[in-house]
């Protein structure tokens, strides 16, 4: 909302500067968005009289001026065919800041083709202040020379823009702000009471409101006469200072008044309607019309039409149409102030996609009780500076009630805000604000028609502290509880936090990438979940909620390398969608590198698997995984290389996938190469057993030396080394701690379709030391279960 | 007498000019073997003390023990001397160029949106507030209704919601606009004293230079019997001296509308433009960083709980834009554009676990 300060003034008597307004604007809850000041732009400018023009000794296009200034006599030359003797221009001293050209002159006279030059005369367009660039400005009217260039131009008017809260539809109105601001103590509201205008005959028009949940009161009348030229001078500035454009006396009135009151007013040619006209809904096509804005509208059933008997004359509330629209012929009007639903006009204003004044003002709720005095302020305008006679008023309907007083106990003033205030204070803001105040043991307070956004004590207590000011709360220290405080992050927070460290560790940069993509995409991951996709995508690329976060990730390593980072490896913590539901989300760490060899003078090497699948268990172990029971089986999703990827389980869940991505996949997701991933589902790790004692167990160390025996087997192709190793593992579970693969090897001298696994198993003897008999048949028990698994001892 | 103590003056001074002429080790041995070996020149002139008269050996005895024991020493010396020639020649001839490079190791790093978020969570575990979370894809009851927005008002108009299409159930459900449901979802599941903060991230549909469609918030929220407004101020102007690091911020509360507080402010900090960059607590221009405000009554009524009972408070601010702000980023979009470069330069190491004791960054 924007409003200039002399429009504020009609409302507010003030003395306060600028900067004092728009602090006082800004503590009473109207954010400022944009102060532009004239005046301080042109400050450097004066009028001068030029004493003489003469031709330039070397140059045909200029002047030589002799220039009466604030700073004395002054020789400028100046290119300007209009410049003569005798003009009032505005004049830049030397050093000066000419806007428009955007460079400041030399701080000392120049040279121009021989002659001394002491400033500029200035065009209009250099100061930003117009556009007639054919010459120099040419002031009409008797200047004092040395007059501030603002004034002379009549842009000493600074113009204010500030955002409106959807709580305070009277903010749209000049004179709902000056009434804050007078209350915030920055001026005098003038609050006198708009004249009611007499009519000469009764209103020619009937009035209905056949829709009274849409719009419940209806005000008309009827001016004939008018004389619809332009509006007079101070209103056309007003209005081109709001952004508006002047059009006629009628237009400008209108408008006028829904930006003085926050009261839209529509005005109708009297000789395009009949002579009843009705509030009403909607119907179809048959109510097809051509509104103010060229376009052709057809008015649903619950959209609230205005109309006579035979047509449809505009939306209410929203925009008039074209057919019975104003112009410059239009002799004799009706017009039109009537209170519009606030839901009903919004869902209207949406569904037509139309976005006027009005609608902008109905929609958050105009004041009820302003029908009259908007009517009325229009009418006397109209009369003033158009003529004619006015009709009697005529109303339908009733405007709605105003809400219920409100009781408001003070003392909760105190509690609710720290702030001791006396009852007087507290009075003294609610009645500036226009709420009338009965004191009691309990307060009753009655809200005035323009507050529709006040509903409880709490409503006012805001108001108070408002006007009182936010900077008179006192800052209290908010302790600590009393008594010992838990760490407050949960097991999963911690659990996210140590993975993403481990991660890292490994050399993975985090990252943090959309939550949605492209649905092409997340079908590439198996696809996105019930009820994920979105209804209006910022874009088609992020049309869906990811199913894994692994996409972006993926897709980011490619784009690095295309920039020449091709050895980044990601990671991201964060969430994946599988449903709707609020428990359809899951939190992730998925970390993604590109298989590229490293470069060493030492010799590099490529990553693979297993690489990947050390950072998995590593950060699984820092997510306090029970890394040593996960099962690893290479059946991992469509997404994962068939032959070059597993998947970590507890039981029957799913913990992590790793391996190598399916090179079909990269290739839809245009990737170059080969790219090696993990995914963990942190949710998916059960809790820790909570431990009543920080304490650990007493630690039990033999004394005795570990015994060491390697073990060469022989095993098919199809035996997972994984499964041979938990069958050494297992052959007896009280002596054996360890059972290492230390070498694999196929070729010369192993049969075809098998492999030779190396391991070094660790026996722990406990008590005593084992005897040559009990080694000896702890590896019979090794070998029988390795031949269980189907391995046999290599001879 | 004096002419066998004269011969084992030359024996010595030979022997003596001999170990010390060794040249290795070798050479050092058989010297040794030839004088004190079993048959050795002085080991058989010990033997002959057998055969001396008591004065003869008086006078022999000590002078052979003598030579012997200076001898064995000048051995050992010897011994010594060549041993660590022979170490150093070993060393020198095992020395490489030390200015080769080490292998190149990657460096991680985690990214400044979550070093904020545990920032954030330092500084407010220690006034007892915990960490909550709910979930992104929210409904319209707990992201609007039960946040006191009134179905068709026009302030849901301007979160700029994403909306899915209808599910299986024919309810579309939406994007979380603020991290506000996660109050509606804590208060309704808990019961009062509550203090809790609850960042994590929130979608709106917009896409310009410093707007993305997905972003991160923090909420916070306290509700007991006797918190007020004062203690919002209070807490918040805590907050940012603890999280800027430094006395010098400067807030002010200024009146602002959100439709579940009530009274409702937005905190603005002073700050300077340096450059590109943004200084704050210093200048003399006020940058809105958050916003605030008394939980509406209506909020804690659709929460089950009696306004005339509990109050408290609640604020909302952008973490993006705190890690904008205290660490120079000058655009937010790379932040959800993974670049190593920018990642290197912006991210932080993984050692660094923010905390009051040590540090936050």
């Amino acid at each position: 909302m924007k409003f200039s300060l002399s429009w504020l003034k009609r409302h507010l008597d003030t003395d306060l500067s600028i900067p004092a307004l728009t602090d006082a604007m800004t503590m009473a809850g109207l954010e400022i968005e944009h102060v532009e000041d004239p005046a301080a732009r042109l400050a450097p400018f004066t009028t001068a009289r030029v004493i003489a023009a003469e031709p330039h000794p070397d140059a045909d296009k200029l002047r030589v001026c002799r220039v009466d200034t604030k700073d004395g006599e002054k020789q400028i030359v100046c290119g300007a065919p209009n410049a003569r003797a005798g003009m009032t221009a505005i004049y830049a001293p030397l050093g000066a800041y000419i806007p428009g050209l955007d460079f400041a002159l030399d701080p000392k006279p120049r040279k121009i083709r021989g002659v001394e030059s002491h400033g500029m005369l200035c065009s209009t367009k250099e100061l930003e202040a117009g556009e007639d660039h054919d010459g120099i400005a040419d002031l009409t009217g008797d200047w004092p020379v040395g007059t501030p260039a603002a004034e002379a131009l009549g842009l000493n008017d600074p113009v204010i823009d500030f955002e409106v809260t959807p709580n305070r539809p009277d903010w749209l109105g000049v004179h709902g702000i000056a009434r804050d601001l007078a209350a915030a103590g920055a001026g005098t509201f003038k609050s006198a009471p708009v004249g009611i205008v007499a009519g000469l005959f009764p209103c020619p028009v009937t009035i209905e409101t056949d829709w009274p949940e849409a719009c419940p009161v209806f005000a008309g009348r009827v001016i004939k006469g008018v004389k619809n030229g332009p509006s007079p001078d101070w209103l056309q500035r007003w209005l081109k200072a709001v952004g508006l454009r002047p059009i006629n006396l009628l237009v400008d009135v209108t408008n006028f008044v829904s930006y003085d009151r926050a009261r839209p007013l529509h005005v109708y040619d009297l000789s395009k309607i009949g002579r009843t006209i009705r509030a009403r809904r909607g119907a179809g096509e048959a109510d097809r019309f051509e509104a103010l804005d060229g376009r052709e509208y057809d008015p649903a059933s619950h959209h609230c039409v205005i109309a006579d008997d035979t047509r449809c004359l505009g939306l209410g509330g929203i925009m008039g149409g074209m057919y019975s629209g104003c112009t410059g012929d239009t002799k004799d009007v009706f017009i039109e102030s009537a209170w519009f639903d606030p839901a009903i006009t919004r869902v209207t204003g949406r569904e037509t996609g139309i976005d006027s004044d009005a609608k902008y003002r109905f929609e958050r709720g105009v004041d009820p009780e302003s029908v009259m005095d908007g009517l009325e302020l229009a009418t006397a305008l109209i009369l003033e500076y158009g003529g004619g006679e006015p009709s009697e008023v005529r109303v339908a309907g009733k405007a709605p009630g105003r809400l219920a007083a409100i009781e408001l106990d003070i003392a909760r003033v105190k509690t609710l805000l720290g702030l001791d205030l006396p009852p007087q204070r507290i009075e003294d803001i609610l009645t500036a604000l226009g709420f009338k105040v009965t004191r009691g043991a309990v307060w009753t307070v009655a809200p005035p028609s323009w507050r529709r956004d006040c509903r409880e004590a709490a409503d006012l207590i805001e108001e108070i502290a408002r006007i009182e000011g936010y900077d008179k709360l006192p800052a209290t220290r908010l302790s600590r509880p009393e008594g010992r405080l838990d760490a407050p992050a949960t097991p999963l927070q911690n659990r996210v936090r140590a993975a993403r460290r481990a991660v890292a560790q490994r050399g993975y940069q985090e990252a943090v990438t959309w939550s949605f993509c492209h649905h092409a995409q997340a079908a590439l991951f198996g696809g996105a979940g019930p009820g994920l996709r979105l209804a209006n995508p910022i874009s088609s690329e992020l049309d869906v909620m990811r199913p894994s976060a692994l996409i972006h990730l993926i897709t980011a390593l490619e784009a690095n390398a295309r920039r020449g980072l091709g050895d980044a490896r990601f990671f991201e913590a964060g969430p994946i969608y599988l449903n709707d539901q609020p428990d359809g989300q899951r939190t992730v760490v998925a970390a993604a590198r590109r298989v590229v060899a490293s470069r060493d003078w030492r010799g590099g090497a490529a990553p693979d698997v297993f690489d990947i699948k050390a950072d998995v268990l590593a950060a699984l172990a820092a997510a306090e995984a029970p890394v040593d029971n996960l099962q690893i089986t290479a059946d991992a999703r469509d997404w994962w290389h068939p032959g070059r990827s597993g998947v970590l389980r507890l039981g029957r869940n799913m913990i992590a996938e790793f391996g190598e991505i399916h090179p079909r996949v990269l290739k839809a997701l245009d990737v170059e190469g080969r790219v090696v991933a993990f995914e963990i589902v942190l949710d998916a790790i059960p809790a820790a057993r909570k431990k009543a004692l920080k304490a650990r167990p007493a630690l039990a160390l033999s004394d005795l030396m570990p015994v060491r025996r390697d073990f060469a087997f022989l095993a098919p192709d199809s035996l997972a080394a994984g499964e041979l190793l938990r069958a050494v593992r297992g052959a007896d579970k009280a002596l054996i701690t360890d059972a290492a693969l230390f070498d694999r090897y196929a070729g010369q001298g192993v049969p075809q379709g098998h492999v030779s696994l190396a391991v070094e198993v660790t026996l722990q003897p406990t008590g005593k030391t084992l005897t040559d008999a009990e080694i000896d048949a702890a590896s019979k028990a090794i070998i029988a279960a390795a031949e269980k698994a189907g391995a046999r001892l290599r001879s | 007498m004096m002419s066998q103590t004269a011969d084992l003056d030359a024996l010595e001074a030979r022997l003596s000019a001999g170990i010390a002429a060794a040249a290795d080790l070798k050479a050092l041995d058989d010297i040794r073997v030839a004088a004190l070996g079993k048959k050795g020149e002085v080991s058989l002139k010990m033997r002959e003390l057998g055969a001396m008269s008591p004065d003869e050996r008086q006078v022999m005895g000590p002078a052979l023990n003598g030579l012997r024991d200076r001898l064995s020493a000048a051995l050992d010396a010897r011994k010594q001397v060549l041993e660590d020639a022979a170490l150093n020649a070993a060393l020198a001839s095992e020395r490489i160029d030390i200015t080769l490079p080490a292998r190149r190791e990657p460096q991680g790093s985690l990214h400044p949106v979550a070093q904020v978020m545990e920032e954030l969570a330092a500084i407010f575990a220690d006034m007892g507030f915990a960490v909550a979370e709910g979930p992104d894809v929210e409904d319209d009851f707990h992201n609007f209704t039960a946040l006191n927005f009134p179905a068709g008002h026009p302030a849901r108009d301007m979160h700029d919601t994403f909306f899915m299409t209808p599910g299986a159930d024919g309810v579309a459900k939406l994007l979380r606009t603020h991290t506000s449901p996660v109050q509606i979802r804590t208060l309704m599941n808990n019961k009062p004293p509550i203090r809790i903060i609850a960042p994590g991230r929130v979608y709106r549909c917009d896409w310009d230079q410093t707007h993305t469609p997905m972003f991160h918030q923090v909420e916070g929220l306290v509700i007991d019997r006797d918190t007020h407004m004062g203690h919002l101020k209070g807490c918040l102007i805590d907050f940012l001296a603890a999280f800027f690091e430094t006395d010098e911020v400067e807030a002010r509360l200024r009146p602002h509308h959100f439709p579940f507080t009530e009274p409702s402010a937005e905190m603005d900090v002073r700050y300077e433009r340096v450059g590109d960059a943004v200084k704050v607590g210093s200048g003399d221009r006020w940058m809105e960083i958050l916003g605030c405000g008394m939980v509406h009554p209506n909020v804690i009524r659709a929460c089950g709980l009696d306004p005339d009972e509990y109050q408290g408070f609640a604020f909302g601010m952008g973490v993006d834009r705190l890690a904008m702000l205290k660490y120079g980023m000058p655009d937010l979009r790379p932040f959800f554009e993974p670049d190593a470069r920018w990642l290197a330069h912006y991210g932080f190491s993984p050692l660094l676990q923010a905390n009051l004791a040590t540090s936050l960054s």
